[in-house]
């Protein structure tokens, strides 16, 4: 009996995110009485590896080797599912970004585990194992039960609190054998957004809606976000319309964020909106229709016409920056 | 090369859901139901594909895991233009039931290329895709935000943490789509309805499945404290009660 985590890196380091992640997995072994084994994959330095060790791990399983520099979804499932069945693990943990939503279903296949995905609170209950997610798209929340022995479980991010405890994690090398013929995903191209902070790592969003009325009026909103060190973010009829990136979506079926603080400018709060931010912390919203339905979402408001205010907060803020 | 477009039926996004026995079902009275709306924007660029001649897609076929009242979503798609459906005839209990049936569809019909919405807006789980995958052993890619095929090889981008990659991986491969892939979902026009009665649906009975997960109860999400207004005048204190009192700059 263990608890599995895969900890992905970005170039051979770490977000927030994993940590939160290995926190996690930490308490869900101690729910189980038992311990929680990381498993990092590809290229990290040790500085880098043995930071996993703060948050409550007992064991880093550092896979490396030819071949794992790219993800392909069937290499890294075969590495995963092997580990957890070598660590005897009836609990794995990914992250529910992109790279846990590709390898987590295949891992309960391989493994038949049932999946709880994009938990953020911790199970409810171990015996029956029943975890509590988001359903409807946050219009409501499910309590699922896991009829499997293996469970997978996905964490949303920005969800669960860093918890620092050092077990004194030794650290395990692993090198797996990966035929190059077995690798199937081959990488082209890399196109890489530089220099702007990710929206979904980002502690504070920045997004406009239609009452931004003109891609031209966009210079102040970024502006605020430069000064906040926030992502700048929008809503669909925005990118629909080709005023900002898709990659900027923000909603139902763009991109689904929980940053600590989103302010929303000019957007009205639809369902699909709301259901890519409610998870956010705290939501600030401008807007001149005093009844648009992000007020109800928001703990802060204010009503009145972005391009009026934005200036103001600028304003402000730079002060209290003193710039 | 043949698509096959895995769509799964849900309340329309604009739904206030309710719930009926003691919190255990969803209220299906009066809920409008819709394509999937990421399984709608991949059938959108499956139809765009086969448009394109050059890319020699010969078909597009719809796959749907449910009952015989789900049929009206099927006849959409093919309204919008797939030519032809298969309905397993079974309750969509969960994830792994919903892709062990599409994945013994696919066993007995040669496709090249799978696509899957990245989620479904019921129940969120984003693993039917990658579950079917797995089952049939194929390669997938998730997070796709466009497809081409050329030269008969596909060609796909994959939204990566800070950026988007190209690459090729083999057919037959089960594709994970997202935003992006499509621009607008295609609506169907008068012509598309009429042949749309006309077209096949064939109907599969299931074999047995046991499902991984149950859902045991739903519940409302917690009602939020009053927002408390700030006069736009006086904006510039929405900064100090950020700073001050949230702490969150």
């Amino acid at each position: 009996m263990s608890v599995l985590v895969y900890t992905e890196n970005w170039e051979g380091k770490f977000k927030k995110l994993t940590f939160e992640l290995v926190s996690y997995a930490s308490k869900v072994a101690e729910m189980l009485n038992t311990t929680a084994t990381a498993l990092s994959i590809g290229n990290v330095d040790p500085v880098e590896l043995a930071k996993l060790g703060n948050y409550g791990v007992n064991k880093i399983i550092n896979a490396t080797g030819e071949g794992l520099n790219v993800l392909d979804n069937q290499v890294y499932t075969r590495i995963i599912a092997d580990a957890a069945v070598r660590e005897n693990a009836d609990v794995i943990v990914l992250s529910n970004n992109n790279t846990g939503k590709a390898l987590a279903p295949r891992l309960s296949v391989r493994l038949k585990a049932g999946i709880g995905s994009g938990v953020s609170v911790l199970p409810l209950s171990t015996d029956p194992f029943v975890i509590y997610k988001r359903a409807y798209s946050g219009n409501a929340f499910a309590h699922v039960k896991i009829t499997t022995p293996v469970r997978i479980l996905t964490l949303a991010r920005n969800s669960f609190e860093l918890i620092e405890k050092n077990n004194g994690a030794l650290v395990e090398n692993l090198n797996p054998e990966v035929n190059s013929s077995s690798i199937k995903t081959q990488v082209k191209d890399v196109q890489k957004l530089t220099g702007k902070i990710l929206l979904t790592d980002a502690d504070i969003v920045v997004s406009g809606g239609r009452g931004m009325k003109s891609p031209d009026n966009w210079g102040p909103l970024v502006e605020l976000a430069e000064l906040l060190g926030a992502a700048t973010a929008c809503s669909r009829p925005v990118s629909d319309e080709g005023w900002r990136g898709h990659e900027e979506h923000t909603g139902q079926t763009g991109k689904i964020i929980a940053p600590n603080l989103y302010i929303a400018l000019g957007i009205s709060g639809a369902t699909q909106h709301l259901a890519g931010v409610s998870s956010s912390k705290y939501i600030v919203a401008v807007n001149t229709d005093k009844d648009a339905p992000i007020f109800e979402a928001a703990q802060y408001g204010i009503v009145g016409d972005a391009q009026k205010v934005l200036p103001r907060l600028i304003e402000a803020l730079k002060e209290i920056k003193g710039r | 090369m043949k698509i096959l477009v895995c769509i799964s039926h849900v309340p329309d996004t604009t739904t206030k859901v309710k719930f009926i026995d003691d919190f255990k079902k969803l209220d299906v009275t009066g809920i409008q139901w819709v394509i999937n709306p990421w399984d709608e924007l991949s059938l959108t660029r499956a139809l765009e594909l086969k448009d394109d001649a050059s890319s020699g897609v010969k078909s597009v076929t719809v796959a749907h895991v449910g009952p015989a009242s789900s049929e009206p979503t099927i006849r959409k798609a093919l309204a919008i233009g797939a030519d032809d459906a298969i309905r397993v005839n079974a309750d969509p209990a969960d994830a792994f039931c919903v892709a062990s049936h599409l994945a013994d569809v696919i066993r007995d019909n040669a496709f090249d290329l799978i696509m899957c919405g990245i989620e479904s807006s019921d129940h969120n789980g984003s693993t039917v895709g990658g579950m079917l995958a797995e089952l049939l052993d194929f390669p997938s890619v998730s997070a796709v935000s466009g497809i081409r095929i050329e030269n008969g090889q596909l060609v796909i981008n994959r939204e990566i943490d800070g950026g988007k990659e190209t690459i090729n991986v083999p057919a037959p491969a089960v594709a994970i789509v997202q935003k992006g892939i499509a621009k607008e979902p295609r609506i169907a026009a008068m012509r598309g309805i009429m042949m749309a009665r006309t077209k096949p649906i064939k109907v599969i009975e299931p074999a047995a499945v046991e499902p991984y997960t149950e859902v045991l109860k739903y519940e409302m999400p917690k009602p939020r404290a009053a927002c408390r207004f700030i006069d736009a005048e006086n904006a510039r204190q929405l900064i100090d009660v950020l700073q001050n009192e949230a702490r969150l700059i």
